[in-house]
């Protein structure tokens, strides 16, 4: 089997690994002919691999202070400068990479699938069950989401698996909403009226059938919400609610940085361009994103 | 092998269908025509399952219908639907929709059933994997009719099976049903405003006016443009 453009690209494929790899491989065509979102995708691919090697990127400990060297200006030997506790700003955002990327994935994880279901339940059976779903749904997203997410920290404790816990229970209505529309569209047309025909289960016809149809505008939805999740998260970091000190968070890093940001700019900016540049990738990739999977705008 | 006994279905208040009688005989082909709106759409879907507020009685073979969902209804008949756009999913390949049905009832040798369906209906085999976005109009109602017949039912419920398509393409699919119904021995319960289709296809044809049966006759007196009712030759008179 040999790994050509010509194999990926054949009409009419031999196998179902061959046509999947196909399809995969038009997708991946058709993303590369959109400019933004090969930049959201490298600055993703640039997170991504800055986590993994976060120990061998870090010139310095993210820890470790050194009452010597507090807030100093950026200079050769500390490229974004230090902070009140004399730890070096640049090697505190590296390893923060990793904090960012465990919320951002974590609460994706739990609040898209959770979502998902619950969306699609609703939408297929409609009824008393839709009007239930939806009726708890309407209370989810009738709270502000930062303020519902810090409610949540405020009962479950402060720290960061609690912070992932809060947000995804404040994300999951939105994927709800939406793939219970797009359940609506299609849940009397007659490719489920001939499956139903055929003798497959509810949980069939929804895991199976329904699902996959709602699955790309949920993930376009979800990488275009990961900003908000890095912001959320940040937020409930800066106000204490999220991972705790000495852990390099941004948003914390900016609230240790709020009372020298008049004299010294760079503790607060530096974590700040961080969560801007990081959210900046997701937005960017997401959009690129909903333009290659949402199926209205697919071409044959 | 469909017998209707006093057959009522009801829309809330409204009933769209009144006291219909019906009897079909096995191998046979029945056609069921009428204006649009004249319930002919509702008694299909209250043989497949999909409407169940009815009264009377469905039988279909040796077994009588129940409302709601009925496991039996499964194995004894299938439906070709109306537009070959809208009745296969936009993401699953010929073979999963195909293979599909065999997963559900755990039967076994998939590949080569598949295969097989594709051969009886005249789909060459490459278009195996690709998306109904791949197909043309004929080539889905193609996979549609390969559905219904996965199963291997009895009955096959068809539902303007060809009004979607275009004129050249009719005569392949209606020539695929007509040598189908042949190989296999199926009974054929068709819904249309297509006479040319009933003549084409079908021995006997009921036809249904505001939810009643007006007259059930042979295709022979179609084809002389001689029908019983009075309703029966004007339809005919307009489709000319």
């Amino acid at each position: 089997m040999m790994l050509t453009t010509q194999w990926l690209l054949d009409e009419n494929p031999q196998t179902r690994a061959q046509s999947r790899a196909g399809q995969a491989y038009r997708l991946f065509l058709a993303l590369l002919r959109n400019p933004l979102a090969i930049v959201g995708a490298l600055i993703i691919l640039l997170l991504l691999v800055v986590a993994a090697f976060a120990p061998w990127l870090a010139p310095y400990s993210p820890t470790e202070s050194n009452l010597s060297m507090r807030l100093m200006a950026p200079s050769a030997a500390h490229w974004m400068g230090t902070d009140e506790l004399g730890r070096d700003i640049l090697s505190r955002i590296i390893h923060g990479t990793r904090i960012t990327l465990f919320i951002v994935l974590l609460v994706a994880v739990i609040s898209a699938p959770l979502g998902l279901l619950i969306g699609t339940v609703a939408g297929y059976f409609g009824g008393w069950i839709d009007k239930v779903l939806m009726g708890l749904t309407d209370i989810f997203l009738s709270f502000p989401r930062l303020i519902m997410a810090l409610a949540f920290v405020a009962a479950l404790g402060p720290g960061i698996e609690n912070a992932v816990i809060a947000i995804a229970i404040t994300a999951w209505p939105v994927y709800a909403r939406i793939a219970r529309a797009e359940t609506l569209t299609f849940r009397n047309s007659e490719f489920i009226s001939a499956i139903r025909m055929q003798g497959a289960s509810h949980g069939r016809i929804i895991f199976g059938h329904v699902m996959p149809l709602c699955m790309s505008s949920t993930i376009v939805r979800v990488t275009l919400d990961m900003a908000g999740i890095i912001l959320t998260a940040a937020g409930l970091g800066f106000l204490g609610l999220g991972a705790q000190p000495p852990l390099p968070e941004w948003g914390a890093m900016i609230s240790s940085g709020r009372a020298y940001i008049l004299d010294q700019w760079w503790v607060a900016t530096m974590p700040g361009f961080a969560i801007v540049i990081v959210s900046l990738g997701f937005c960017l990739f997401g959009d690129g994103l909903r333009d290659i999977l949402d199926p209205r705008s697919r071409t044959k | 092998m469909i017998e209707l006994r006093n057959l009522s279905i009801f829309y809330g208040e409204t009933q769209v269908v009144k006291e219909v009688s019906l009897s079909i005989a096995r191998g046979a082909s029945f056609a069921l025509v009428g204006e649009s709106g004249s319930g002919k759409s509702t008694i299909l879907k209250a043989l497949a399952g999909q409407v169940t507020d009815w009264t009377g009685q469905i039988r279909l073979g040796d077994h009588s219908l129940e409302h709601g969902r009925d496991p039996a209804l499964v194995r004894l008949c299938q439906m070709v639907f109306q537009d070959p756009f809208g009745s296969l999913h936009p993401r699953k390949s010929v073979d999963a929709t195909l293979s599909e049905p065999l997963a559900i009832h755990r039967i076994g040798r998939q590949n080569e059933r598949v295969l097989e369906a594709m051969d009886a209906v005249g789909l060459a085999r490459k278009f195996r994997f690709r998306l109904p976005h791949q197909l043309s109009g004929g080539q889905r109602q193609r996979v549609a009719i390969a559905r219904a017949l996965m199963l291997n039912p009895p009955i096959l419920l068809l539902d303007e099976p060809t009004s979607a398509l275009d004129v050249s393409v009719q005569a392949e699919v209606l020539n695929l049903l007509k040598s189908l119904r042949e190989d296999h021995g199926l009974t054929y319960f068709l819904v249309t405003h297509d006479l040319p289709v009933v003549s084409f296809l079908c021995d006997e044809l009921g036809v249904l006016r505001n939810g009643e049966l007006t007259e059930v006759t042979s295709v022979e007196r179609l084809k002389q443009g001689n029908l019983q009712s009075e309703y029966g030759n004007e339809l005919l008179s307009k489709s000319h």
